[in-house]
């Protein structure tokens, strides 16, 4: 199964629904664009004209702060003209279908979609359907992929860790119900790192989880041994009422990652979170907070990282 | 009354165990032979199926025709010239439609429209239970009597064990078949795609194969308990195959069947996010497609049901999880049989008894074979014949197929039922 749908004839990015199917050049690419922008927020004049004349439609279905905020930041500092709708309190809760809410978007010369959605396939469908000049950036879709923030944790790694062959990843916690994972997992894998390891108990583990490239540990302690890289995920309350685990206080217990926990992994680890926190279930307001994280720089690289893709995937428009 | 002889077709009736070139000889809507010439025989028509294979008609054990509260997806009347185009003569209808077949008014209305769209052989599979809700009996009696030659709850779960017990033994009392789709809900959770890799990699919500084995587990036991006899729908796993084959060998009366493109896809071909491989039971793994051509093969698994379920484009068109499941099937259904045959994995007198003299088995009808005396069913195809899945080509309202665009082998020419030519290409 393979997806050329995000590629041009010539190979260029068109859309960015995935990292699955994109070569490790196209990835290096992305972060060497974004290098070029990142200098850019410390400026006086913080914007570039790349974009301008250029409509960009924030389509939130689901509720997001920070992505959308810097999707926002980004497309203004490339000149564009950007949109915010929150779906998920406007046009579909009145019926009217996925596909019509996009229609009804492209009448009105739109050349980009930004996409946030609950179901996995969303970008995919509202790439397939939309008239061809406009490119469609997936900002996260049900449990299958969150593509800009796995570049730009990767942007956040190759900063501190430039050599991914040698890396040794972690990723603790809900694997299961992780767009971020997935998308984490196969950037890691295309640039090379030498090992992707998921740790977490069975009920947070998708079926074959080691089919997508990753070793599997179901024990925290034994699992960060030798990692360069810890990423925790965020753990969502329901996933307590539906029976996956027993309470937050034992996940921390088994799971939770400590000052004490963290001194398994390399003394040079770096401690990656995508947010929003959760303090004392998945980590430690010490670790949070503490000189191995890099959580807030991740904030920080977002902006030029999708400053990076929304104009790569726009370049066939702009040149 | 019409008189049709069938000459120089190869003709294939697993019931009878015939294979031989030769003529058969239809009068007053039923088989007169298919070996000697009855004295005195004028036909009115010849068929000549030179270089073409004559068989019984196809009986289809799950099929949906829509109409009724869902005529925007298909109709009886769009349907039925699917089914004929197809070579199925009969076909049962699963019980949800819109409205639920749980009285004895949906049977007569679905007679009704089966009449109107002049194919009477539309068999409607009654409700177990009232309005499919799984609380409740449905009075199956009375469907009975109204003509439905089976009970069945579709897709949807009987609420627990205690009350499919109790409608098992009382489909029992009155002599009545259960076709059951095993398939427990909670462990389904509303999963759209298999729990393997390709879920895992795209992020479905996804059904493990356990949710099929344990309901179908639970059912054999209930099928000792209650004598009922049960008739397993759509089968999708190995483990189920390993379960009916044991049931079988150790003297239960149940039988089984499998949709047919079970037996052609796996997870593996579905293409991303594309909905027409959105089907349930989901398309599982390599191994349970070989352990399902293996089922057939031995006979664990008896029938082929082409599993018809056609929708409308706004069904299919949505992000995967969201848009509705099903194939539009029946035109698929041959060509599908004799890919099987050419892959080696059963024989062609086999595939042709899983679509005709096997159901009629399952469902103790008359039919499905061309004995002097059975109603005049009969399908006659080129075996080697070409044909593009297109629009062209096309009768069903459903154009809901993995299969579009492509070309198979193997193509009706003419369908009989009830000595009626209803379908000729």
């Amino acid at each position: 199964m393979t997806d050329n749908l995000q590629l041009n004839a010539e190979g260029k990015l068109k859309h960015f629904l995935t990292i699955e199917g994109l070569s490790k050049s196209l990835l290096t690419e992305i972060l060497d664009t974004a290098e070029s922008f990142a200098g850019m927020s410390e400026h006086q004049v913080k914007k570039v004209p790349l974009l301008r004349g250029k409509t960009i439609v924030n389509l939130f279905f689901e509720n997001s702060t920070r992505t959308r905020t810097t999707f926002e930041l980004a497309a203004t500092r490339l000149s564009a003209d950007v949109i915010n709708m929150n779906i998920a309190t406007s046009a579909t809760s009145k019926g009217e279908s996925l596909l019509d809410t996009i229609r009804n978007l492209e009448a009105m010369f739109v050349d980009m979609f930004v996409v946030r959605h609950a179901i996995s396939g969303a970008a995919h469908f509202i790439a397939q359907q939309t008239a061809p000049h406009i490119s469609v950036i997936n900002a996260g879709d049900g449990q299958h992929a969150h593509p800009t923030q796995a570049m730009l944790d990767m942007f956040t790694i190759r900063q501190l860790k430039p050599d991914f062959s040698s890396l040794r990843v972690a990723i603790i916690g809900d694997i299961l119900h992780s767009r971020v994972a997935r998308s984490e997992i196969q950037a890691l894998n295309t640039l090379g790192a030498a090992e992707v390891r998921v740790i977490a108990p069975k009920t947070l583990l998708p079926a074959h989880v080691e089919s997508l490239g990753v070793s599997v540990s179901h024990n925290l302690t034994e699992g960060l041994k030798d990692i360069d890289v810890v990423m925790m995920l965020r753990l969502q309350k329901e996933r307590m009422s539906s029976a996956l685990l027993p309470s937050e206080s034992e996940y921390f217990k088994c799971f939770g990652l400590t000052e004490e926990k963290l001194k398994i992994a390399k003394p040079d680890a770096i401690v990656m979170h995508p947010g929003p926190i959760n303090r004392g279930v998945e980590i430690d307001s010490k670790v949070a907070d503490g000189p191995q994280s890099v959580i807030l720089k991740q904030v920080s690289n977002g902006i030029a990282v999708r400053m990076a893709i929304m104009a790569m995937a726009m370049q066939k428009q702009v040149a | 009354m019409m008189k049709i002889r069938i000459d120089h077709g190869r003709i294939i009736d697993p019931a009878n165990g015939m294979d031989r070139i030769g003529s058969v000889y239809i009068e007053g809507g039923k088989i007169m032979s298919a070996t000697d010439e009855p004295a005195g025989f004028k036909p009115d028509t010849v068929i000549n199926a030179e270089n073409q294979i004559v068989c019984p008609g196809f009986i289809d054990l799950s099929a949906r025709l829509r109409d009724m509260g869902h005529s925007r997806k298909a109709t009886f009347k769009s349907e039925v010239r699917a089914a004929a185009a197809a070579g199925v003569t009969a076909i049962c209808l699963q019980p949800d439609t819109v409205p639920v077949i749980d009285t004895t008014a949906v049977v007569e209305l679905i007679k009704e429209l089966a009449e109107k769209a002049d194919y009477p052989q539309v068999y409607a599979v009654g409700a177990l239970t009232q309005k499919l809700e799984g609380t409740e009996l449905s009075s199956m009696l009375s469907l009975k009597q109204a003509g439905c030659i089976a009970v069945g709850n579709a897709n949807q779960p009987v609420k627990n064990l205690l009350i499919l017990r109790r409608a098992m033994e009382y489909a029992a009392s009155h002599d009545l078949l259960m076709m059951f789709r095993p398939n427990d809900f909670d462990l389904g959770n509303n999963g759209c795609a298999h729990e393997g890799a390709i879920a895992t990699r795209y992020g479905l919500p996804s059904t493990p194969e356990a949710a099929e084995t344990i309901a179908l587990a639970q059912c054999l036991e209930l099928a000792e308990l209650t004598g009922c006899r049960v008739h397993f729908g759509q089968l999708s796993c190995k483990r189920s195959v390993i379960k009916i084959h044991q049931a079988k060998k150790y003297g239960l009366k149940v039988s089984a069947d499998v949709a047919v493109h079970q037996l052609h896809l796996t997870e593996n071909d579905m293409k991303p996010f594309d909905s027409a491989y959105h089907v349930l039971p989901p398309l599982r793994t390599e191994e349970d497609k070989q352990y399902l051509r293996q089922g057939l093969a031995v006979g664990t698994i008896n029938s082929i049901c082409s599993d018809h379920q056609p929708h409308d484009l706004d069904a299919k068109l949505g992000a995967f999880p969201e848009t509705e499941p099903g194939v539009s099937s029946l035109e698929t259904l041959l060509p599908l049989m004799l890919k099987l045959v050419t892959q080696h994995a059963i024989t062609l007198e086999q595939g042709i008894a899983c679509l005709s003299a096997n159901p009629a088995r399952v469902l103790r009808l008359e039919s499905g074979a061309l004995t002097p005396g059975f109603s005049a069913d009969v399908c006659i195809f080129d075996p080697e014949l070409d044909w593009q899945v297109n629009s062209a080509n096309w009768k069903s309202q459903g154009v809901n197929t993995p299969f579009w665009g492509q070309t198979l082998k193997g193509r009706v020419t003419h369908t009989l039922q009830a000595g009626k030519i209803i379908h000729r290409m």
